[in-house]
Order: structure tokens, then sequence, then C-alpha cells
């Protein structure tokens, strides 16, 4: 026929050149795109550096101590003197009447005034050399120094509550999600029942109750006063929190078809929990993480403020406040330094958890369907 | 429904009896050593502690010790160890200062928490969101106790401005205008935390609903803007918030706000809580548990139906 | 010829996203009349359901920018503010949508969602908004209207809660209808109920009908015209007998080919166009359809218009080839028994 003499077929390089040109859209995976949200995310990256800033901090804490402040976090200068730019000034003073509104001594006679046994040093804010940068406490120890050593310890009870914490619940999750029936029904009571006592007040008593005499059952042995024990009674505590809402997660993909048809498939329980659910959990374990370690240096601080988390005399940012709620009127500093270090600390956190929740489950503000 | 009710009331009593044996094993079982040793002091003498030991009943085997508390605890007779006081008088005490915190707390928290969230929500990304995002994240990022510390210090007389009255809980029936002076700073510094958080939350919520189909579908009808909002957005996006503050009301009321009571030492159920904690103080922490429990299991119960009410689908038909 | 409903002149929708300017729909248009069906057919990403919003006004968004004018009863939608836009949507103009689940509102009554859209536009009061709801479930074939109007969403079966959709589209008498894959989500044998269900209400109701889908057989039967779209852009348009019997477009006959029929032999395996849609961010330069075409040549660099080159003046087509040509090879693609386009 003349028409088909007339035209030709494009070879295939010629149709290949054609669909260069056309550059399909790449399939990426999820990861490289919530990581691509979260680089674009500048203000989030910026608090994590601030978090990351405090984590040095504190880790540098026997550094500073020994090089700037020549203390320790425990020593009591209740004695000494200091140097303060020339002139000699004793660590701890006298106290005496001290009127609330103005923090100086006042007149017996004055109301509005608070006794204060003995009132230590100001914050010498480097005039004297590096030490009591933030001032002493009532019995002569260095402030700034303990804010640090106080904040490896908050630091490390917060992290380590919620690894452990995570850990357990997301096993705990898969196992219930997962198998159902009665060992989910039992799971779900374990979680129910702690969630009937309000976390502070089950904090409190499980930290107390440990504090008398550590816990020395099962061939487990932590003693009293040991790091250990308001890490694992946070933990503890924390578990259901987690637990629930990973198990309705759990529960909900269960369901998918990918889980039934890697079990039609012959797949054993442990590599469906492992290989399947939980690479689907994973984004909400990334961000519950850094939420719950902000919200367990915060219950970290109020349980070591009432006496029923990390004990005197080590410090803690928490046991911090507790000290220096006293010299509050003469020596806010004692109180203040401690809080905003939590508050730094947890801002910079939940600011950073929001970010990445933000980066790993975007609500597109264009929605495109054809 | 009947079904549901009876279940759910025999669950509820089941938790409380488990939570009061769970306190039990702890303050018991677990510090091991000797409550009578404590109870006795440091001077004690053998005999002394021998003698407290049999009268408090600490000779007899656990659950024998267990199933007496229990009594004591229905019947009203729990008495603490350390003041021989009734545990039941000391809570209803406790309870006008603790009910008003909580209920005064949570109005405030409610309202400027939705308030927040719907606010922040409708100006997504400008800057009035920003604000308000940054503002909430301070508020849950700052320690309940501190706050209430530092604030206490600097606004309460005494302080560096005299605006409050410095703690202590007065009766509303004693002097309204006193009692709303007490209150508000404890109010507000309880409030904070929670004001943040239901902001975030419910910023989330409408943001995702926002997108759903059928919001598409009532802006295709020709509704306008706002109906679109209230009706539709805020009717899905409020249903978490209010089982949310179901449970943390529950949980406040029953003696939660542990560390405003203190601070503001308002001598509420939840200061009453934290003082028997340190004293080791058995009967009163069974009490004040027990009292807990019943609030927060109670509401949860009453959330459960709410949330029936609010969301068909989950209706029992 | 009825009256003019809406003429859709050039209308171009592009959306700003993070990786380029996604160009929806690229330069579309058509007319639509009073009483007529016109069904819009495509791929996903083809821009059918884009359109289809912008119409309603449904994609305004900082990120997405407008071209053209889309004229309903003489005035451009596309510059009403959304205050103006509000009086159209739903009183002028109604849609229904693919999943008839999720675009109903779970916690609100069936009747509830009717009276809000009768009394969004009609000043009457709620009881005699439910007398007309429950007076349009039963037009549209829901059985004991007066106690299922008071049902949930989740309480109907899916082809009731897309009859109670339509219902509540037509609820203030609009005079266009879009119905955005209405069937999709619906079984095949409720498919055909529905279909029947919009062109008996488009007569009942002396309204006109824009039917969206990727399914050719669904407007086999009630459409009127056929508009093909790909890429953003119409391809090709026709009367629906001319589109089936003599279509114009090699993307048409792949469409076509790969409807399963029971009145020809069992093919091996079903005809599919090789390849995948182009992006819309990255379009290929000339013919869009061309890297998939089997019948491309060298003129199809450069894009043709959407010109009619056929005896019949209202078809028109975006395809270079010689009609002549076409006509003797597209057979071989539409009912191939190979599987693969000839």
């Amino acid at each position: 026929m003349a028409s088909e003499t007339e035209f030709t077929l494009d070879t295939a390089a010629q149709l290949a050149t054609a669909e260069r040109g056309s550059a399909p859209i790449r399939g990426r995976s999820p990861w490289y795109l919530a990581w691509r949200r979260l680089r674009r995310n500048y203000v989030a990256f910026s608090f994590l550096g601030l978090f990351v800033l405090v984590l040095v901090a504190c880790a540098l804490a026997p550094v500073y101590a020994s090089h700037v402040a020549h203390t320790g976090p425990n020593a009591e200068h209740v004695l000494d003197t200091v140097k303060v730019n020339g002139h000699t000034e004793s660590v701890v003073t006298n106290g005496g009447y001290i009127s609330k509104k103005t923090g100086k001594p006042c007149a017996t006679s004055e109301t509005g005034c608070i006794l204060i046994s003995a009132i230590p040093i100001g914050p010498t804010w480097f005039s004297a050399g590096g030490k009591f940068v933030l001032g002493a406490d009532s019995i002569g120890r260095d402030v700034a120094v303990r804010l640090l050593y106080g904040g490896r310890n908050s630091l490390i009870v917060g992290i380590g509550s919620t690894a452990i914490c995570v850990f357990f619940a997301v096993i705990l999750a898969l196992l219930a999600g997962y198998f159902g029936g009665w060992i989910d029904f039992v799971i779900t009571r374990f979680f129910d029942l702690f969630y009937a006592f309000p976390v502070v007040l089950l904090g409190i008593a499980l930290g107390s109750a440990l504090a008398i005499n550590g816990f020395h059952h099962f061939g487990i042995n932590i003693v009293s006063g040991s790091l250990w024990i308001p890490t694992l009674v946070i933990s503890y505590v924390l578990i259901p929190y987690v637990g629930r809402p990973l198990r309705g997660q759990v529960l909900s993909l269960r369901e998918k078809e990918f889980v039934e048809a890697a079990i039609s498939q012959g797949a054993s329980p442990l590599r469906v929990m492992f290989s399947e659910l939980l690479p689907n959990v994973t984004s909400s374990v990334l961000v519950f993480f850094t939420l719950i370690i902000a919200n367990n240096i915060v219950l970290e601080a109020a349980l070591s403020f009432l006496g029923a988390g990390v004990q005197p005399p080590t410090a803690s940012w928490g046991t911090l406040i507790s000290d220096g709620q006293n010299l509050i009127v003469s020596r806010p500093w004692l109180a203040l330094a401690p809080g905003i270090a939590i508050v730094l600390t947890v801002l910079s956190l939940n600011v950073f958890g929001d970010g990445l929740r933000d980066a790993l489950d975007p609500r597109a503000k264009v929605k495109i369907d054809h | 429904m009947a079904t549901f009710l009876v279940r759910r009331t025999i669950g509820a009593i089941l938790v409380c009896i488990a939570v009061t044996f769970i306190v039990f094993l702890i303050f018991i079982v677990v510090p091991g050593g000797d409550p009578a040793q404590r109870i006795a002091g440091k001077n004690a003498t053998p005999q002394n502690i021998i003698n407290i030991r049999h009268s408090w009943g600490f000779d007899q085997p656990f659950y024998t010790q267990y199933w007496d508390m229990l009594k004591k605890m229905f019947g009203g007779n729990l008495v603490s160890y350390t003041n021989q006081q009734n545990v039941l008088t000391q809570i209803v005490q406790g309870m006008p200062a603790t009910f008003s915190l909580t209920v005064g707390a949570g109005v405030i928290w409610l309202f400027f928490g939705i308030l927040a969230g719907v606010l922040s929500a409708m100006t997504a990304g400008r800057l009035s969101d920003r604000v308000i995002t940054v503002l909430a994240l301070i508020g849950i990022s700052m320690p309940v106790f501190w706050l209430g510390i530092v604030t206490r210090y600097y606004l309460a007389e005494g302080g560096l401005v005299s605006w409050f009255p410095d703690g202590e809980y007065v009766g509303i029936l004693q002097s309204p205008s006193q009692w709303f002076s007490h209150m508000i700073l404890p109010w507000l510094v309880l409030a904070v935390l929670f004001i943040g958080f239901y902001g975030r939350v419910l910023r989330g919520n409408i943001l995702d609903t926002i997108n759903e189909d059928y919001v598409r579908t009532a802006k295709s009808k020709g509704l306008t803007p706002r109906r679109i909002m209230v009706k539709h957005v805020l009717r899905t996006s409020l249903i978490p918030i209010i089982t949310l503050f179901g449970l943390d009301f529950a949980a406040v009321l029953g003696g939660g706000a542990i560390l405003t009571e203190t601070v503001f030492d308002l001598h509420g159920v939840g200061q009453y809580a934290a003082l028997s904690i340190n004293n080791f103080d058995l009967p009163p922490i069974m009490g004040v548990t027990m009292y807990g429990a019943f609030f927060i299991v109670g509401f949860s119960m009453l959330v459960d139906l709410f949330y029936a009410y609010l969301d068909p689908r989950i209706r029992p038909t | 010829m009825s009256e003019r409903l809406l003429e859709v002149d050039d209308l171009s929708v592009h959306f700003s996203t993070v990786d380029g300017t996604v160009k929806a729909v690229d330069g579309v248009s058509f007319e639509l009349e009073r009483g007529k069906v016109l069904g819009i057919v495509g791929e996903s990403g083809s821009g059918k359901s884009v359109t289809a919003m912008t119409l309603m006004g449904l994609t305004r968004d900082v990120n997405a920018h407008f071209g053209g004018e889309v004229r309903f009863k003489g005035r451009d939608l596309l510059a009403l503010s959304d205050a103006e836009m509000q009086d159209y949507r739903g009183n002028e103009i109604g849609m229904i949508f693919q999943d008839p689940m999720t675009s109903l509102n779970p916690v609100y009554r069936i009747g509830e969602q009717i009276v809000e859209a009768i009394q969004a536009h009609d000043k009457v009061d709620k009881r005699q908004a439910k007398k007309r709801a429950v007076e349009l479930l039963k037009q549209v074939g829901i059985p004991n209207p007066e106690s299922r109007v008071d049902d949930f969403p989740h309480q109907f079966s899916g082809g009731m809660r897309q009859r109670a959709m339509i219902a509540m589209a037509l609820s203030c008498n609009p005079d266009v209808l879009i119905a955005d894959e209405p069937t999709t989500a619906l079984d095949v044998t409720i498919q055909a109920q529905i279909i029947e269900l919009i062109s008996r209400l488009k007569d009942d109701f002396n309204s006109a009908v824009i039917m969206i889908t990727h399914d050719l057989g669904v407007v086999a039967d009630i459409a009127d015209e056929i508009l093909v779209m790909y890429a953003g852009r119409v391809v090709e348009r026709a009367e629906k007998r001319d589109l089936f019997y003599d279509p114009q477009m090699p993307y048409t006959w792949g469409l076509l080919g790969s409807i399963p029929r029971l009145d020809r032999p069992k093919p091996e395996r079903l005809h599919s166009i090789k390849g995948a849609p182009p992006s819309v961010i990255n379009a290929p330069a000339g013919c869009k359809f061309r890297p998939r075409c089997p019948h491309a040549f060298e003129k199809c660099v450069e894009e043709p218009a959407l010109e009619n080159r056929v005896e019949k003046p209202g078809h028109l087509d975006r395809c270079w080839l010689d009609v002549e040509y076409k006509r003797a090879h597209r057979d071989a693609t539409i009912s191939s028994n190979t599987g693969e386009a000839a």
C-alpha cells in the first residue's frame, strides 16, 4: 500500500530517546523521602543541635570540674573562702532573717521575712577564676559543677529509661498484636492496670519503696542509691503509655494484606513480627523515642524533687531544684539554673521530635489526585 | 447496653482490687526490711519493735495482713501508721482543695487548649501558628513543680510582686474571693502543661481531618467555611481531645496533681499522698490509691460511653 | 441545540510543588449542553479529576495556578471569590465522588447530611427539608426512605451510599452533575444500576452530567460525547458512536483493546498499553503519547494540535497519522489475539 512506503516506524533507539526525554518519576523509598523532608526543616535541626550541645556539655562535666571549678560535685566547702575580684569571701556565711521581697537581710521586726540558717555565696560569673560560677548551695557545693554532673545523671536516667521502656513496649505490643487471644488479653490487662495509677503516684511509690533498701529479689541486687532504681522505675511506669498505642498500630497492621501474604507463604511468627510488622511501626517508635526521653527527663526531675528518684547526695536536676527551693529568696539561681536546663533540653527534644513526626508522616498541603 | 455496663463495672472493680494488691506488694514485699522498725524509729528497743510488730499485725503472713487491710479500708477504718489519724477523714478533708484545683484548672486548660489548637490550625504555617506552637512547646517542656516554685517566688505575696497570696488553700464557703485569689496561680501553673499538649494534639487532628473526603463533600455542597469547620472538622477532631480530657481530669482529681499541691501547700489529697509516701505510711497510701483508681476507672468508663455517643460507628447495636 | 450550560476554554491547572511545577491540566476545552452527558475518560494522572474538581473550585490553594476560563451560564467561575463560588456549589453544580464510604461524614445521619445540603441554599425549615430528603431518597431508589433517612452511613450498603450521595448532590436541583468515578468503588452489578440511575435522574431533573471514569465500558451506555484525556490534555473528542467505531488516537485504540469482551474470541492475554504515563513535571517534547505509541514516526516529535481530521466535524484528535492508514491498522490493535499491539 502507498501509505506503508511513505512512513517508517521509528527504530527502537529513537523510541528510547523519546522515553529518556520524558523522565519518569523515580520510585523512592519512604525513608529517603522522610529524610529529605527532615533535612529541609532547619528549626528541627537547630534544636537537635541544641540537645547535642547539652549532651556534650554534661558529658564533659569531669573536665569542667577539674579544670575550671577545681572541685567535685559532692565536695563541701562550708568553711572555705574564695577570692572574688580580689577580695576574699566566705563560701557560706551565717544566715538570719531575709526579706522575701528584696533578698536582703531585714530587721527582725519586719514582716515578710523568713529565717535562713546559712547563706551561700552567690554566682561569681567567672570573677573568681571559675569557682562557684553559679554560686554555692547551703552546704558549700559548687552549683555549676553539680549542674553539669546532675545533667549527666538526669540524661542517663532519661535516655536509659526510654531505651528500656521502648524495648519492652515494642516487644509486648508485637506479641499482643500478633498473637491476639489470651496473650493479648493478659498484656492488655497489664497495661490497663497500670493506666489506672497516675504516673507520678506510681513512680513515687515505687521509687521511695525501692529507695529504702534497694532491690534484692530474684537474684538481682541493686543498691539503694544506684541510678538503676529511678531508671528502672521510670521505664516500668511508662511501658503502658508506649505499649498501648503501639499495640493498636500492630493490630491494624495485622489485618493488612501483606501480613496475610507473608503468613500464607509460610513465614514463622517471629519472622512476621520482625520483618513485616516491626518495620512499619518504626516511624512511630522513633517519634515516641524522642518524645519519651523528653517526658522522662521531666519525670525524673519530679521524682527526685520529691525524694523518690535520684537519692541525695547524688546530683540530678531534680534534686538541685529541691535543694535550691529554700534559698530561692536570696539565691534564686540555685533553683532557676536546673529548671532552665531542663526546659532547654526538653524543648529541644520536643521540637526535634515534632519535626521528626512531620517528616515521617507528612500532611501534604496539596493533594494531587488525578 | 446493659451487658456493656455490667461487664465494664465488674472489670472496674477487679482493677481496683488488683490496684490495692499491687500497692500492698510495693510497700510490704518490695522494700523488704522491717516496717515495725521504721515505725519505731531510731531509738527503739528490741522489745518496742516486737510490740509494734504484734499490735500492727506485721508478724502475720502477708495475705492475712492484706485481707485485714482490705477489711479496714472498706469499713472506713484505715488508720495511719505515723499519726494514728483515720485515713478516710483525712482524704475527705483534702478533697475540697483537690476538687477546686482540678475543676478550675480543667476548665481553663480545656478552653484555652481548644482555642490554641483551633487558632494554630486555621492559620497553619503563618506567624500566629508558629508563635502558638512555640509557646505550646515551651509549656510542655516546663516541669510543673519548677514553674510553681518560680511563680510562687516571683509573683506571690512577699516576692517581687505581690499579685497573689502565697500558697495555702481557703475554702470557697469561707471566702469566695480569697478562695479564688489563692487558686489562680495553681490553676494557671497546672493548666500550662495541658494547654500546650492539647493545643498541639488538636492542631494535628484538625489538619488531618481537613484532608478527609467528607470535608471535600461538605465543601462541594456549598457550605460556608464556618459551618464546615465547626460541624464537620471540629466535630471529629475534638473526639480524641474529649477522651484525653476525661482521663486527665480523672487523674488530677484522683490526686495526680501531687506536685502542684505540694508546691503551693494546698493540703489536698495529692499532697497527703506525697507526705504518706515519704513516711512510708501504708494505710494512707492504700486509701489514696484506691480513691484515685476509683476515679480513673470510673471516668474511663464514662469516657467510653461518651465516645460511643460521639462516634456512632462504635455503638454496640 | 439546547442551552449551553458550561464552556471550558483552554483550562490549565498547575501546582507548584517541591519537585517542580505539576501541569495537571494543560489546555482543556469542551462544552456541555443541557440534557447531555459528557464522558471524560483517562488513566490515573491524566488530569480528569483535577479538571472536574476545578469546575467546582475545589482545587483552589496557594500552590495552584489557573489559566483559561470556565464559563458557567456566562460567568467565569475561575474569577469568582470563594464566597461567590459557595452559591454555585451544590446549588448550580453538584458533585458526587468515588468512595461513598469516606465521602459521607460517619457521625451524622444520612438525613441530616441531605438536610444540610438543602438548607445551605434554600430557606426552608428542618421539617420541610427532611420531607424533601425522604422524597429524594425515594427518587434514587432507596427502599423504606422514611426510616432509612435516620440511618448512619455505615448502616448502608455501598450501592445505597452512592445513591444517597447522588440524592444529596441533586437536592438543590443543580443544572450540572459531575460524577467523579462514581462506580469505581462498587460491585459490577451495582455499577450498571448506578449508571442507569444517573441517566434517569438527568432526564427527570433536566440537567447535564459530566461522567469521569477510567472505564470506557461505563460511558459506553450513557455518554453523548466523550473526551479522552492523556497527560493533562484532551487527545480525542468525539460523539460516542464515532469514538467507538472510528477512534483516531492510538491511545484510544489501546483503551478499547484493553476492555475484556465477551463477543470476541478470547485472547491469551488481555491487551495492555506498554509503558507508563509520562511525568507531568518533565513532560516529553512532542506528542505526549509518543514513547508508548507503536505507530509513532518522525512527525511525532512535533506535538499535534487538537484538530478535526475526519469527515465528521465534531470529531477532534491529536494524531499526525494518515486517517486511512489508521483505519486500516487499528482493528489489529483493538481485537488482537496475541496481547500485543500490531
